[in-house]
């Protein structure tokens, strides 16, 4: 009886292998952040294309430690992802580690409805040959508009004014846009913000600037970190994501404003591993053709304020599909958003990323 | 006995010598019991030992700039840097060689990636450099220096050759001089600058914190663990479940639970606040520091002192210790002279444990630990993780498993191995 179930279930699974095999060709691995973020990624991509394409897309939230894992993945010989979404930071070193596959933006991407080249539309945001944009976030400030009084912050310097303004702050547990915010509020130029980090004396000046406030500062390491400070009330303002800011102030309403001065702007976006194979990685592009279109990326904005990537998507950012509030004002590239504002310096970082990390962490631990 | 002499050796049944005989059938046996262990060690070895001397060998392994630029790495050893001068063309074309090659591969951003940790500027050179030279092929004629000079300002930089030649050797002492606060210079092994200075530091506040730990648990768990040993059966699985329900609870949530308790507008504050012991603008700061590494990190290893203590202490006949007492011992007396020795190997066992996972542990440290509570551990997470740097992050690791075996040696020594039991 036993061997006669035995044999039964292993005819079966012979017999439903190949239909397996054949369900495994029609699936993609696509790679997030989790959170509200791939929820908004799952509605606006994922689900219509799912339906356009009868292909099931299977979500893996690793894109915080994407670069770590691609490595390890290629050194094994076996990638197991089709689409990764990354900032654009990772997706330059990824390029530069040949973990990622070359793109040609024009031909591999759809151009927008009038025509423009996928190339023109999406700009300056191409900032690698393997970085596909996405959408352009920023890191800026939050503040408890109960603990401000009639005077609440709207200079980036206010951060650093513990009169004005005491209790803890959180920033970033690393150096960077902490450093350029010194320097600014130490009376740098924006201009000249980086040719004096590039030095060893701008950048113990841009230390000794964060050491004002040193004994006030919580230093966070993931995004959740400030909007959970301020919902407690243990900070008085911190940075972050905008989109967490977003979803503090207008979902879960709590007492918190935006301080929009000296944000910075980050990209974020695909790549495709390299080395797939050549029928997983023309359903990679298939899904990136589709999911970059500039309907889809304006589609995203309903569901989190982060800028589409696209200038063609910009005009149709609508309201937010579950709240109905528009979505515009909400936007760090929105005008009045968007007075004063960084962009990452990708080239400067990549240079200087480790010697500087390893002086600001010996500093904290000071 | 002169006669089987006369005839030879003893045969077995089938004729062959009795001594080869039986060593076959002893291979045999041996053979059959090395095949039924064969899948574990098997598994063993490619899972976890192969691994682990892999990840350990990066901490020396420097192949990529010697494969990576060939021809460039043979001319510029004779290069001489204290003259001041500038290598001559031949280092330049052996260059632009290798680049050719090594863009078509895309390898040069590797490398660029690679020494950039030696040398601030030099991933931007190579990523810079290679975007020209990929226009270039075998065709491009020299001199190739001005080339150079006219691509980017760095190749005309003596700091920069400097670092070629300095990292170019296939086997580099230089990542374990990172891990301890050193540098590979031209002029060999010197101190990093003293505001880079941090891996020393934090491999000391990793032990001290560890011992720490280990102690807050030997005080906490001693008194549970004699307390689930010497009550009825019954009532003490009841309180054991009490020990093992944190197993049962996801690791963040335990950790995040602690940040929700001790923070300046938590639940100890609060209470603190509200009975008057403490004025609402002078909150303790009990976390995002050593003080909540400890705290959050002791309350999560509590169990592994505990079980291995209660498992001890089980084993103890209660009679001694009524002997003890008839025999006229005070309390006191009974518990430090007769029980507690006997306990002692619990106690050990249960230290190793929370002392050697405590020293490896770096998700509670750096949820609740700020500045000052994080441990090397996460330094190891930042480089595997973020900066990519496997060579520097291997050595760390060599490191850390070197002092623990060394910490584990001088237990040994003090202790005893042998007296450590776990049950």
């Amino acid at each position: 009886m036993k061997l006669k179930f035995l044999m039964v279930t292993t005819a079966a699974a012979m017999i439903a292998s190949p239909v397996l095999a054949a369900d495994m060709a029609d699936e993609l691995t696509i790679v997030s952040w989790g959170g509200a973020y791939s929820k908004s990624q799952l509605r606006a991509y994922h689900e219509p294309y799912s339906e356009m394409s009868g292909t099931t897309i299977i979500n893996d939230d690793s894109s915080a430690e994407a670069v770590a894992k691609l490595r390890a993945m290629n050194e094994a010989g076996n990638v197991t992802w089709d689409v990764v979404d990354v900032v654009a930071a990772d997706a330059m070193r990824l390029c530069d580690e040949g973990l990622a596959l070359e793109i040609d933006h024009d031909t591999m991407l759809a151009a927008a409805p009038d025509g423009t080249l996928a190339s023109e539309d999406f700009g300056d945001l191409i900032v690698s040959d393997c970085f596909i944009p996405q959408i352009v976030y920023s890191t800026a400030f939050g503040y408890r508009t109960d603990l401000v009084g009639d005077n609440p912050p709207d200079d980036i310097c206010d951060v650093f004014d513990l009169e004005a303004y005491p209790g803890k702050r959180s920033l970033e547990k690393r150096p960077i846009n902490n450093m350029e915010w010194a320097l600014l509020c130490d009376g740098v130029d924006k201009a000249d913000v980086y040719s004096v980090l590039e030095t060893s004396e701008g950048q113990d000046r841009a230390l000794a600037k964060l050491g004002t406030i040193k004994d006030s500062v919580i230093w966070w390491s993931a995004g959740a970190d400030t909007p959970q400070l301020l919902a407690d009330g243990e900070i008085v303002m911190g940075s972050t994501y905008n989109g967490r800011l977003f979803s503090v102030i207008e979902e879960q309403h709590q007492p918190v404003g935006m301080l929009w001065d000296a944000q910075v702007f980050d990209l974020d976006g695909w790549i495709i591993p390299a080395g797939l194979s050549a029928e997983r990685q023309a359903r990679a592009l298939d899904y990136i053709m589709f999911a970059t279109d500039t309907q889809r990326l304006a589609d995203q904005a309903k569901f989190i304020s982060y800028g589409p990537a696209r200038a063609s998507s910009a005009p149709m950012v609508g309201k937010h599909a579950d709240l109905g509030i528009d979505m515009a004002p909400h936007m760090p590239t929105d005008p009045n958003n968007a007075k004063n504002t960084f962009l990452y310096n990708y080239e400067f970082w990549a240079d200087y990323r480790d010697d500087i990390d390893a002086k600001f962490q010996a500093w904290l631990a000071q | 006995m002169s006669d089987t002499s006369a005839t030879g050796p003893v045969l077995a049944a089938d004729g062959t010598p009795l001594k080869r005989s039986l060593a076959r059938a002893l291979r045999v046996q041996k053979t059959r019991a090395l095949m039924l262990i064969a899948p574990l060690l098997v598994f063993v070895l490619i899972s976890f030992i192969v691994p682990i001397l892999n990840m350990l060998l990066r901490s020396v392994d420097n192949d990529i700039v010697a494969d990576t630029l060939p021809l460039t790495v043979e001319a510029v050893a004779g290069w001489d840097a204290s003259t001041g001068e500038l290598p001559g063309e031949p280092v330049f074309a052996a260059l632009a060689q290798d680049m050719i090659v090594a863009v078509a591969a895309k390898n040069h951003t590797k490398l660029g990636t690679r020494l950039n940790y030696e040398q601030t500027g030099l991933s931007s050179l190579f990523r810079k450099s290679g975007r020209a030279i990929k226009k270039w092929d075998a065709e491009t004629v020299g001199p190739f220096k001005e080339q150079f000079l006219d691509l980017h300002d760095g190749w005309g930089r003596i700091e920069v050759w400097e670092t070629i030649q300095t990292h170019s050797r296939r086997v580099t002492p230089g990542y374990f001089l990172n891990a301890v606060d050193m540098q590979l210079t031209p002029e060999g092994a010197q101190s990093q600058p003293e505001n880079k200075q941090i891996l020393i530091k934090l491999f000391w506040r990793t032990i001290w914190m560890s011992l720490m730990i280990t102690t807050t648990c030997i005080l906490l768990a001693y008194p549970v663990a004699y307390l689930l040993a010497n009550l009825p059966m019954r009532k003490a699985n009841v309180l054991m479940i009490l020990v093992l329900l944190p197993f049962w609870t996801s690791l963040l949530v335990r950790t995040s639970a602690w940040k929700v308790m001790l923070q300046q507008q938590g639940v100890i504050n609060d209470v603190l606040v509200w009975i008057g012991l403490v004025a609402d603008d002078g909150r303790l700061v009990m976390i995002n520091n050593q003080t909540g590494t400890i705290v959050a990190m002791t309350h999560i290893l509590l169990p592994f002192m505990i079980l291995p203590m209660y498992s001890v202490m089980q084993t103890i006949p209660q009679t001694y210790v009524r002997a003890a007492k008839s025999l006229g011992a005070t309390n006191w007396t009974a518990f430090w002279r007769v029980y507690f020795p006997q306990s002692v190997p619990g106690i050990g066992a249960g230290s190793i444990l929370v002392f050697i996972l405590s020293i490896g542990y770096y998700i509670t440290p750096e949820i609740v630990g700020g500045t000052k509570g994080v441990f090397i551990s996460n330094r190891i997470a930042y480089h595997i993780s973020s900066s990519l740097n496997w060579g520097l992050a291997a050595a760390l690791g060599a490191i850390l498993l070197v002092v623990v075996l060394g910490l584990y040696w001088c237990y040994d020594k003090i202790v005893g191995i042998d007296n450590v039991k776990l049950g």
